[in-house]
């Protein structure tokens, strides 16, 4: 391999493995929140997820285009209303598979395998209701705005929706990280994380925060699913659960509970695949060819996992947000 | 949509039917032809097509064994594409006697290992669509394993000698999913590619839940190959040809059937489709002078356009019905053996709507059609480039 060729995929490598990172950081998020106030890995996250994402095509593809509104603003309200559904079955996940497995004091894997069967539950129900109207395949209208290349240097351009992604993502993390630290919600938030028995002695519903942290993961999983819709255009039933176990993945790789955490490590696991994806069949002259990028990058996962369990940016300690 | 009433009245009505005919059958012995083919996942909305087919197929051609006493069932299961999933089922199907063909599959990953399945108690299977050679070269399952489309060792040269020589392409990127069927036609395309001089700069797999082909096409754009050749099916196809194009990539872009599906434009988008050809072993319904009639009564059926498969899956039941129906007479009315059933199917000899239809010793259709088709905007204005009739190799 030439050190051109290198130099010149570079750029474009890194500006595209920041994106996967972002949208792998963007439903990390939300695992990592509800990781933090209840211990509790919450697997139908990824389905959320996926509902987010196909809510977002829906209305772009049957209220918004053609409205003549500003492709950012048919975005923005797209991306609301998908937060608002995916923050409300978030909820209902909560009150239906978790708030009674808790009330009843049942093992800390009952709730695990409710999470899974709400996961084939979700990817089933909207399937049919999918299919009822035509097929269940769902491709991202097409609005050229997003698509409309920006140059950035000689080497590299990217198209508009990374920009959007970028700013986005960054806005997620942002007020994810107002929210749990200034306001009054994210005192009671990080209470609970830390005792929540002691937290209802003080006079904290845990009920009701346990169910507003719900709703603010969902919320962030409906704009993930959105951006992910928009990055990559298709989406359908069965679209959570790859998307899903890497931002998982990267949650664990930055320390499962830590907000920042989940946005260092969905970037490092985004970047990883991309790199090594681009340049180990290069290198190997295309011996070991991009399909093995996961190997790698998992085992790089597991090699970080061995030399510090609780991932980059994770602390052992109490305070768990 | 204006399809959303229909499509409730079709179900509705098809649930309407299934007990009508599960009544009517108390009184006539069954006999249950199984479909199988994705009817969840990505690739349904094929499967669904196969699985339509051949229910109308059961309608129309079942009344000549109905006089005989036999009522005909249609049983549709889903492979998910999966070839355990399909298996699994296989093994099902296998332990219900009443089951004396199957129409199945459409992904060759999942047609070989069911068949070695079916193999078992000669359990006759007719596949609509699997390409890949191993079906029908495997010596276990030779007894009962057909199809009724073409092969990708012929369809993969049919594509490279269109690269070469209408599209003059010296460099290529060729790229598979990893399925028995991607990997198998991408192999035979590159070989034949090779043979015709060309240079192949790139050819790799991809994982078949991949969704990010960055890595891949970021080298392209500094390589510049003139075609990338993808082998595998329409989902990850038509995404690879939208981040093609929104990288700037303008190579051809050419694969096998498995791209012949009218998402295939809703997925890639409208405007990527400049330079998409494909081939195929399924000829356009536009092609076939006897499908009017068919397209009528499917439409009227479903209350949706048939699928590029649902007029193989069409004539893989009539090719079964027909089979029964011989034996059933053949033995003066008593309810045939499978290996009976089997054996009457590769002695099929008439004129489906695909075309003559009748078996090689290996189970090959005698004579299948290879196209070459130019992707347009939308489907329905995709054009033929090429038309090819091929004998099935070594009879």
């Amino acid at each position: 391999m030439s050190f051109s060729i290198f130099f010149e995929l570079l750029p474009s490598t890194l500006a595209d493995g920041l994106v996967l990172g972002l949208l792998y950081a963007s439903i990390a998020l939300g695992y990592t929140m509800v990781y933090g106030v209840l211990g509790l890995i919450n697997f139908a996250h990824s389905e959320i997820f996926m509902v987010g994402a196909i809510v977002a095509v829906e209305v772009l593809t049957y209220v918004l285009l053609g409205s003549g509104l500003h492709p950012l603003l048919q975005l923005l309200f797209a991306m609301t209303i998908a937060a608002a559904v995916a923050a409300a079955l978030a909820g209902l996940a909560e009150r239906v598979a978790y708030r009674p497995l808790r009330r009843s004091n049942a093992p800390k894997l009952a709730p695990l395998i409710t999470a899974i069967g709400i996961s084939l539950f979700l990817q089933d129900a909207v399937r049919f209701v999918e299919s009822l109207f035509g097929q269940f395949i769902r491709p991202f209208p097409s609005i050229p705005f997003f698509d409309d290349m920006i140059q950035v240097s000689s080497t590299l351009s990217v198209p508009m929706k990374s920009v959007v992604i970028l700013v986005v993502a960054g806005a997620m993390l942002g007020g994810l990280t107002y929210t749990v630290n200034r306001t009054r919600l994210g005192k009671a938030i990080r209470a609970v994380a830390t005792d929540r028995t002691a937290a209802s002695l003080m006079g904290i519903n845990v009920n009701r925060i346990v169910l507003q942290t719900f709703l603010i993961g969902g919320a962030l999983a409906g704009v993930a699913g959105t951006l992910y819709a928009l990055q990559f255009g298709r989406v359908d039933p069965f679209t959570g659960f790859i998307p899903g176990l890497k931002a998982f993945t990267a949650a664990v790789l930055g320390g499962i509970g830590s907000i920042p955490g989940a946005m260092v490590g969905g970037i490092l696991l985004g970047l990883l695949e991309m790199l090594i994806g681009t340049f180990v069949p290069l290198l190997t002259d295309n011996a070991i060819g991009t399909e093995y990028k996961d190997i790698f990058a998992f085992g790089i996962l597991i090699l970080i996992l061995i030399l510090k369990p609780s991932g980059l940016m994770g602390r052992s300690s109490t305070e768990k947000v | 949509m204006i399809t959303r009433r229909t499509v409730l009245a079709a179900i509705a009505a098809t649930t309407a039917a299934l007990f009508a005919s599960t009544a009517l059958a108390q009184d006539k012995q069954t006999i249950k032809i199984v479909t199988q083919s994705p009817l969840s996942g990505p690739q349904s909305v094929i499967g669904e097509g196969i699985m339509m087919g051949a229910q109308l197929a059961v309608a129309e051609f079942s009344k000549e064994v109905g006089d005989l006493g036999y009522q005909i069932v249609l049983q549709p299961e889903d492979d998910q594409a999966t070839p355990n999933v399909g298996v699994a089922n296989a093994n099902r199907i296998l332990n219900d006697a009443a089951v004396l063909g199957v129409v199945a599959h459409y992904n060759s990953g999942v047609a070989i290992p069911s068949s070695e399945v079916y193999a078992k108690d000669n359990l006759v299977m007719v596949s609509p669509a699997a390409t890949n050679p191993t079906l029908t070269e495997q010596e276990s399952t030779r007894a009962i394993a057909n199809r009724i489309c073409g092969r990708d060792d012929i369809q993969g040269p049919a594509g490279a000698n269109f690269a070469a020589e209408t599209l003059k392409a010296k460099k290529v990127y060729i790229i598979n999913d990893k399925s028995a069927y991607g990997s198998g036609i991408a192999q035979t395309f590159e070989e034949a590619m090779k043979k015709n001089g060309a240079e192949v700069v790139l050819s790799t797999g991809v994982d078949q839940n991949e969704t990010d082909f960055s890595s891949i096409l970021n080298r392209a754009r500094i390589d510049k190959p003139d075609l990338v050749y993808y082998g595998g099916t329409y989902p990850q196809g038509g995404l690879i040809i939208k981040q093609m194009r929104q990288k700037g990539l303008k190579a051809a872009f050419l694969g096998g059937d498995g791209l012949d599906s009218g998402d295939l434009q809703k997925i890639a988008g409208a405007e990527s489709m400049t330079g998409v050809y494909f081939t195929t072993t399924a000829l356009p319904l536009s092609q076939m002078k006897e499908a009017a009639p068919f397209v009528e009564s499917y439409k009227a059926r479903f209350s949706k356009d048939p699928e590029v498969y649902s007029v193989y899956g069409y004539d893989s039941a009539h090719v079964i019905i027909s089979a029964i129906t011989a034996a059933v007479k053949a033995k003066d009315g008593e309810m045939p053996t499978r290996a009976e059933v089997a054996a009457a199917v590769r002695q099929t000899n008439f004129t489906g709507i695909t075309g003559p239809i009748s078996f090689t010793k290996k189970g090959d259709v005698a004579t299948a059609k290879y196209v070459v088709i130019e992707a347009a905007k939308s489907a329905d204005a995709n054009k033929i480039v090429k038309v090819l009739e091929v004998a099935a190799p070594d009879v």
